[in-house]
């Protein structure tokens, strides 16, 4: 008995002890180094710019990557990897001279040969670059340093095509990886950026690492939107990503992470209430909700139908449901981003002042409305999605409508959105979602607005005029006569109604007062922030 | 038993293949298109049916069964979709903090709900006894993320006692792991309390009636011998045999758990993988919980054999 009892003792004093001594390991964490912990809108998994155009790559391809020009705060495009452009008498030719000094992660210096293939795969995947392709007639580098671009004829976009601020963006990559077939995922995330991706470190669904890249040479001037200087004043970013907003707000109330990406406006009073913790709208440009139809099928495969909606949305009912309050959103009566150049309200009578109930019932009758089901798709998970949904359906419904809203995950309807079938085989009426500033602020990179049938976005309008209209606007040589062929294009867009733009609206970020130097943009940049 | 042993595992395997068949084929079945989610909002059909027939979804049912068995029967789960990474890849990060959630989760539960069902079933009737089953119809009650929330805004944000979510390796210190795994233990465990101080109370009431209790405390045993060393002894196989079925209540919980404290587990893994469409995370998951949920029945079983001598296999 004795025996056992001292056996015990030595088991439990051996057990203590080595509790004792792991409890006491101290944490391996690098002293002094500045680290910024961020909540990102969403959750990083792909990491190719160009085979996704989801704005959580894009924002990961800002972190990584460099551009050869981008757009700043008064939309002007600047040179970012190129050092100077020459541009040829005829506007055939440009060459461009990159800066010194540019260097991938892997420690090769950036080549005219790395720029040539990264802008041809960018080429194959975006519509802009597509339509830069088509006036294309060569790449040519003449040196590592120097390229060139011939046109087969004067494509006045160009540089505002390289210079591209959202989806997709044409970012340098290196040669041997830019040779990837546009529509498979690259694997090796090198590019010469402000910082460098921690492979080992990414835990898809939560935590993607990046470090400073120490090689990187910013630019002088100071950073507007994607342009200026991209000097890196943190050691490493950590984008932890939680997935429920009442967890993040937790965190960023407990000081657990510094920067929350981006907040459902019912949680603001929540932080509001903190003094450590700033609220702000940091994107000028904010959001464009828009509704959808399906012009394949009946009822909204006649114009009057599609008009007649117009004439019964009120977006501040849609900026309320999104954005929660008239702080975080306003109507936008145009199908350009309200706030850029080519925005206007020319033509959009129909959807602005006091709503019509009568006009659009005259306008259902006209159209011979025989009380088909209208399916309107949402997603629960996405709650400005479903919010424009809600909305719509009851619209519509007092419309005396035959309308059957139909949820389900986001998942489910971006797939549902596809089919081509009748709403009885699983096709659909209308869905709804939402656009960054930047997509839409002109007829190059508003897809939604364009009427090229079966090649068009999911809904298939099918419209010649439009699409003369948005190539007169490619050849409009100045800003005086792009503005004039914008205007046409958007008085025709309220005539045919390919989408109905809902509302404008902001979704606030927040973050620690011990940050500074948030750039005010419409992408969430990392550059230029400080963290004391 | 070893040759119990051997047909069990042998059973394993063929329910697997069940499962591995369900899966898939429920999997082909259930509306989505990965290749709509890689794609992204802004793509166009065109896009969309590009990397639809890069990923092989275009091909006929059996041919991608048929793929995927293969590389099964290889040991290979196959590739994320998305991220390109592999599934076991993928898996093996998840795996320390969903079993350091569920093991924290199984000891602080037994450690509470044993002696908890003891003392009920010692005091039944009293006050005591009121109390015990009082606070486990609380915890069946109350949903896990409700408690959740509350723990959350208790102990981290009004007290900052204990981190709002995260997870640090066990390699990270001792401590820092255990603070991350308090609340979240606490939240998915609570049910699990519920569960066994119900089970332990009842299995005990029903071998505190018998003779050979009576007998022992005729002989003039103390009541805690009597209690532990005769009673839940042989109370015990009930309890081990609902502590095994709680494995799958465990696993779900360990879902929404890992969801409201951002633990990086197999659980956000899976709730990740079916939002997106994540066909081969899907399988390559379940089928390691369905795995997992049989050797915990057979580990159950063989236990029944500490407990009563009796039994033989």
């Amino acid at each position: 008995m004795n025996q056992r009892a001292a056996s015990f003792r030595s088991i439990t004093a051996l057990i203590g002890a080595v509790t004792l001594a792991v409890l006491c390991t101290p944490l391996v964490l690098a002293q002094g180094q500045k680290v910024l912990k961020f909540i990102p809108q969403a959750d990083l998994r792909i990491i190719d710019p160009i085979t996704t155009t989801a704005y959580i790559t894009r924002n990961h391809g800002y972190m990584i990557y460099d551009t050869l020009f981008a757009t700043d705060a008064k939309f002007q495009v600047q040179p970012q990897m190129v050092d100077k452009v020459e541009i040829s008498k005829d506007q055939l030719t440009y060459t461009f001279t990159l800066r010194d000094g540019l260097k991938f992660h892997d420690g090769q210096p950036v080549r005219s040969a790395d720029c040539i293939a990264s802008i041809d795969r960018w080429s194959k995947r975006d519509a802009l670059g597509q339509k830069m392709a088509e006036a294309t007639d060569s790449w040519k580098a003449v040196n590592d340093k120097t390229f060139t671009l011939t046109l087969k004829r004067p494509f006045p976009l160009a540089l505002e095509a390289l210079a591209k601020p959202s989806s997709n963006v044409p970012f340098i990559m290196p040669e041997r990886i830019a040779k990837t077939d546009a529509s498979t995922n690259i694997t090796e995330p090198i590019g010469s950026g402000p910082f460098r991706f921690v492979k080992e470190e990414w835990v898809p669904g939560s935590k993607v690492v990046y470090v400073k890249n120490t090689d990187y040479v910013p630019r002088k001037e100071a950073p507007s939107w994607a342009a200026g200087g991209k000097v890196v004043k943190v050691d490493r970013v950590e984008w932890i990503y939680i997935p429920d907003s009442a967890t993040a707000a937790a965190a960023i109330n407990a000081g657990e992470v510094d920067w929350w990406e981006q907040m459902p406006p019912d949680l603001i009073p929540v932080l509001a209430k903190n003094k450590s913790i700033k609220v702000e709208n940091i994107d000028p440009l904010g959001s464009m909700g828009l509704l959808r139809f399906n012009f394949m099928f009946p009822p909204f495969n006649n114009q009057k139908m599609r008009q007649a909606i117009l004439y019964a949305i009120d977006q501040n009912d849609y900026v309320l449901g999104i954005a929660g309050s008239a702080k975080n959103g306003h109507p936008c009566y145009s199908y350009f981003t309200c706030g850029t150049p080519l925005a206007s309200e020319i033509g959009a009578e129909p959807l602005k002042g006091k709503r019509d109930f009568e006009k659009a019932k005259q306008l259902i009758k006209e159209a011979g409305y025989k009380g088909e089901k209208i399916v309107i798709i949402s997603a629960t998970d996405q709650p400005i999605v479903h919010a424009q949904s809600l909305l719509t359906t009851e619209t519509l419904r007092k419309l005396g409508l035959n309308v059957d809203l139909q949820a389900g995950d986001w998942g489910t309807l971006i797939t549902r959105r596809t089919s081509k079938e009748a709403v009885d085989k699983g096709g659909w009426s209308i869905f709804h979602t939402w656009l960054v500033g930047p997509d839409v602020t002109s007829p190059a990179v508003n897809f939604a607005v364009r009427g090229s049938g079966q090649k068009a976005w999911f809904g298939w309008p099918e419209d010649a005029k439009i699409e003369e209209l948005r190539d007169a606007w490619f050849a409009a040589t100045d800003p005086a006569g792009s503005k004039k062929a914008a205007d046409a294009v958007q008085m025709r867009a309220f005539e045919f109604v390919p989408y109905v733009p809902t509302a404008q609206f902001i979704l606030p970020t927040a973050y620690r007062t011990n940050l500074s130097g948030v750039i005010i943009a419409p992408i969430t940049l990392m550059w230029n922030v400080e963290k004391k | 038993m070893i040759a119990y042993i051997v047909r069990r595992l042998f059973s394993t395997i063929i329910v697997m293949a069940v499962v591995a068949f369900f899966v898939f084929s429920l999997l082909y079945l259930t509306p989505g298109d990965p290749a709509a989610v890689i794609a992204g909002d802004i793509a166009t059909d065109e896009d969309i049916q590009r990397i639809h027939a890069r990923l092989g979804l275009d091909d006929p049912f059996l041919v991608q069964f048929g793929r995927w068995v293969w590389s099964l029967a290889h040991g290979d789960l196959g590739t994320s979709i998305f991220t390109n990474l592999p599934v076991t890849q993928l898996i093996g990060q998840r795996v320390e903090p969903t079993v350091s959630l569920t093991l924290c989760t199984l000891v602080l539960a037994i450690l509470i709900a044993v002696p908890l069902g003891v003392v009920a079933a010692a005091k039944a009737g009293t006050w005591l006894d009121r109390a015990v089953m009082s606070f486990s119809v609380l915890g069946f009650s109350v949903p896990v993320f409700v408690l959740a929330y509350i723990l959350i805004l208790t102990f981290s944000v009004q007290l900052d006692w204990l981190p709002v979510q995260g997870y640090r390796n066990f390699r990270d210190g001792v401590w820092e792991w255990l603070r991350h795994l308090i609340l979240p233990s606490i939240a998915l465990g609570t049910v699990y309390v519920a569960l066994i101080t119900r089970m332990t109370r009842a299995s005990m009431l029903d071998v505190l009636a018998q003779d050979y209790i009576r007998t022992a405390e005729a002989k003039g045993l103390a009541p805690e011998q009597v209690l532990i060393g005769h009673a839940l002894k042989n109370a015990a196989i009930p309890v081990m045999t609902i502590i095994g079925v709680g494995v799958a209540l465990l696993i779900s919980g360990a879902i929404v758990t890992e969801t409201v404290f951002a633990l990086p587990g197999i659980g956000r893994l899976t709730v990740d993988a079916i939002l997106r469409r994540d066909y081969p995370i899907i399988q390559g998951v379940i089928l390691i919980f369905s795995a997992v949920y049989v050797l915990v029945n057979l580990a159950v079983d063989l236990s029944y054999v500490l407990f009563d001598p009796r039994i033989r296999y």
